[in-house]
């Protein structure tokens, strides 16, 4: 992890800092993978209680509502921490990142504080009514609050990830300035809003919230039948939950495929590394898996021969560009690029996989008694989170050594005023928080799974009990 | 000096103030429960207190989140510089907030007492520290800070802890504490509403007594923060109005109008921001020593077209947020009662 090799004239990088640089990449990675914990939770467990509060307004069953006050509570858990850990995202742009901030707050800005306005005021002022309004307004009401915490979810997905794509293939903007002074300015809003990769890689990233919503539940109501707890309750919501999982499953089949597609055209560096691709060739072959080893530039693997060019350009005897064709300081670490890259896809053919026996099985009616499948189904929800950390990882490893593709180097993002020992100081700050934070998580989540749904709930009281009006 | 040719630039940094001056009367309350939990006797009064703030601390909180986005957004050179030169006090805060958010969801997890009492603590202390390192950073914004020629921050994080900035910081705890004990009268019944009568009354004392002694300390150590009322005396009415409305609050409680006394705390924090906003005008960071390296709202800004944007984009959504807002505190008004949903 090396500072460029064209440093800009009149600054001086020393090894104090490359120590910054290193450590203050180290603190962001660790603090946005933990806080990605959360947020796919959140978005894809919102959709969720969107659907059991939605069956139980249709359907006037007591188990859905069962099922949505459950699974609120996990919702509220996940919630609070993907709040508490959020904050900490957005002023580390500020206090590791200043270089950066300056450079693309004129684009970046106006994303962030439409996250902030649409989204976030929504999703927090209707948690309340979500969490603590079941008795205060009507059902209809409060499944409209449910729906308004999704959207917000969904809403603060939109902006994020328009911004983290400008930062992947920049539009609607121009630089003004030179050297230390420059900085991006937005010249056409929804060009910036609709760059190039920002419609594939918002859908990515909600298909695999989704996932990671459903996966939840698949898992958790596995276990009950397995203890044979709940034993209603858990069906019920297996089988919502399955259906989610498998339909966001395909859905993320497609996006995945066009979000490559995109990548190769826009961030043909990228999509080399992904696949260790060093020679420009037609006939490109895809890695199923492998190992780069970037000093001879060869990938020891099972390879596909023209299966990438086929999926690029759907015609196998087209060109893929290889990383030769960028000079080596512009190229992403490739052996890194290339481990995520394949870790998330197998993550998304396995869970593909799983859910498929899951129908299956259903399908013939054994799902319930079929052990070693509930145990697979157990176990499925680390999937969703595998595979959705492996991709941003993958997604911003492959940017590198750009912090702004093509126009602002990592290295040249930091903070000037900020020294290593500081951020040193914060990483272990930060480190001790979230281990803790962790942990009590943990427990918590254990302690709702092993307290199971209220047999109150199959009973609505108060508002909740009056009939609907039609 | 005159406000009619009101710019872009002039409209986001009234904009931002607002966030921010709404983040005060909003998050200012839970922080200012949170720093009198401990003060509370048995478990049912902390968790009466914890349920005032239950469905709202959240959404409070988010009003800090758009103002720093809206700051990013609209000035990223004051973002910039004032985000890396306060590191290390910016990362005590985010610790607070976050083992104060953790505390309030985790409490009433589990009857221990020894997890309770913990999270307690942890509650407590981090509303504090949360409310105090707030104080501390507009007591550096106030007093001005070292700027260099690029504009960057040229100081440390031990020069940040100078004596007016630690008494804006204890100030701002005890503005939160009186607001906070004012929101809680609003939320409780019975003895705990009693108990609580008294308490606004130290906290107003607490309070009257650092105003004091901050606008003595302005006055005579940090004169350029006085300098624009002084030239301009009708301004004065500004500082009368803040005035009265703490004034209003003994009143207002000792006719058991509650919900008059918060409104007047929420009227003196207007009036407080609107002060610190008109003599910081046009600064945003002001530079000391060496004025000349200051970031103003148009030094610091971003381009008119994306200022005119995000105006476009908060026209757009603050109403909503304030009309739904506005209907979430409706729903949820009235006493607090524990049901088995409560934390």
């Amino acid at each position: 992890m090396a500072t460029s090799l064209d440093q800009p004239a009149g600054r001086c990088y020393d090894i104090r800092m490359m120590d910054v640089l290193l450590l203050s990449r180290i603190q962001f990675a660790f603090t946005v993978a933990f806080h990605y914990l959360y947020p796919p939770l959140s978005i894809g467990l919102g959709i969720m209680l969107v659907l059991m509060e939605g069956l139980w307004l249709k359907t006037n069953q007591p188990i859905y509502h069962q099922m949505a006050r459950f699974w609120t509570k996990v919702f509220a858990l996940t919630f609070a921490i993907g709040v508490a850990t959020g904050i900490v995202m957005e002023f580390e742009f500020g206090t590791n990142w200043a270089t950066y901030s300056r450079y693309v707050g004129d684009v970046f800005g106006s994303a962030l504080a439409a996250e902030g306005i649409f989204a976030f005021f929504l999703e927090s002022g209707f948690l309340a009514v979500l969490l603590f309004g079941w008795d205060k307004v009507g059902r209809k009401m409060h499944f409209f609050s449910t729906c308004m915490v999704s959207l917000g979810a969904h809403f603060s997905a939109i902006w994020i990830v328009v911004a983290n794509s400008w930062m992947q293939t920049p539009a609607g903007f121009r630089i003004e300035g030179e050297g230390l002074k420059a900085r991006a300015v937005i010249t056409d809003f929804w060009e910036m809003v609709f760059n190039p990769s920002s419609m594939d890689r918002l859908f990515h990233t909600l298909c695999g919230a989704w996932q990671a919503g459903a996966f939840l539940v698949v898992s958790v109501s596995a276990w009950y039948l397995l203890r044979k707890k709940h034993a209603d309750f858990a069906r019920a919501s297996l089988r919502v939950g399955l259906t989610v999982g498998m339909a966001a499953s395909l859905l993320q089949l497609v996006s995945g495929h066009s979000s490559a597609g995109g990548v190769a055209q826009n961030q043909p560096a990228k999509l080399a590394a992904f696949e260790g691709l060093y020679e420009t060739q037609s006939r490109a072959p895809l890695a199923l898996f492998g190992w780069v080893d970037e000093k001879s530039e060869t990938v020891r693997g099972v390879e596909v021969p023209g299966l990438l060019s086929w999926l690029v350009h759907g015609d196998a005897a087209k060109p893929v560009k290889g990383l030769r064709e960028f000079k080596p300081e512009d190229r992403p670490p490739v052996n890194r690029s290339f481990q995520y890259y394949h870790l998330m896809v197998a993550a998304g053919f396995g869970l593909i996989a799983v859910a498929g026996l899951g129908f299956l099985y259903f399908w013939r009616g054994s799902l319930f008694e079929k052990r070693w499948l509930l145990w697979l189904l157990v176990f499925s929800v680390l999937g969703p989170q595998l595979g959705n950390q492996a991709g941003w990882f993958a997604a911003e490893t492959g940017r590198q050594p750009w912090i702004v593709y093509g126009l602002l180097r990592t290295s040249q993002g930091l903070s000037e005023v900020v020294k290593a020992d500081m951020v040193l100081a914060s990483l272990i700050l930060f480190g001790f928080i979230y281990v803790l934070l962790f942990a009590v998580f943990v427990y918590l989540l254990n302690d709702k799974i092993q307290h199971g749904p209220d047999a109150a709930d199959l009973m609505p009281s108060g508002k909740l009990a009056l009939p609907m009006k039609h | 000096m005159t406000f009619a040719s009101l710019d872009l630039n002039t409209v986001w940094f009234i904009l931002i103030g607002v966030l921010f001056t709404g983040y005060a009367m909003l998050d200012g309350f839970d922080l200012g429960v949170g720093a009198l939990h401990l003060f509370t006797d048995t478990d049912e009064e902390r968790r009466v207190m914890l349920n005032a703030i239950g469905p709202v601390w959240d959404g409070n909180e988010v009003w800090l989140v758009t103002g720093g986005g809206a700051l990013f957004a609209a000035f990223p050179n004051v973002y910039a510089t004032v985000f890396s030169g306060f590191y290390f006090a910016f990362m005590l805060l985010l610790a607070a907030l976050i083992f104060r958010a953790v505390a309030i969801e985790f409490r009433s997890k589990q009857p221990m007492r020894w997890w309770r009492q913990m999270w307690d603590v942890g509650f407590s202390a981090g509303s504090v520290l949360s409310s105090l390192l707030i104080g501390v950073a507009m007591g550096n914004i106030a007093w001005g800070v070292p700027v260099d020629e690029r504009g960057e921050f040229a100081g440390t994080f031990w020069g940040l802890l100078h004596p007016y900035a630690l008494l804006l910081g204890v100030t701002t705890v005890a503005l939160f504490m009186m607001h906070g004990a004012i929101y809680a009268l609003l939320k409780t019944a019975g003895p705990l509403h009693d108990k609580l009568r008294r308490w606004v009354i130290n906290c107003m004392v607490f309070f009257i007594i650092c105003y004091a002694v901050t606008t003595m300390a302005t006055l005579l150590y940090v004169p350029h923060m006085a300098e624009r009322v002084r030239a301009n005396p009708w301004l004065f009415s500004v500082a009368l109005v803040n005035m009265l409305a703490i004034a209003n609050i003994p009143r207002e409680i000792h006719l058991g109008r509650d919900g008059r006394a918060f409104l007047s705390s929420c009227l003196a924090m207007a009036a407080l921001m609107g002060l610190f906003g008109l003599e910081m005008f046009p600064n945003l960071v002001l530079s000391n020593p060496n004025p000349a390296h200051s970031l103003t709202i148009y030094n610091a800004a971003s381009s008119a077209k994306t200022l005119g944007i995000m105006l476009t984009i908060a026209l757009i959504g603050v109403p909503i947020v304030l009309a739904y807002t506005v209907s979430i505190y409706w729903i949820f008004r009235g006493k607090v009662k524990l049901d088995r949903m409560s934390y």
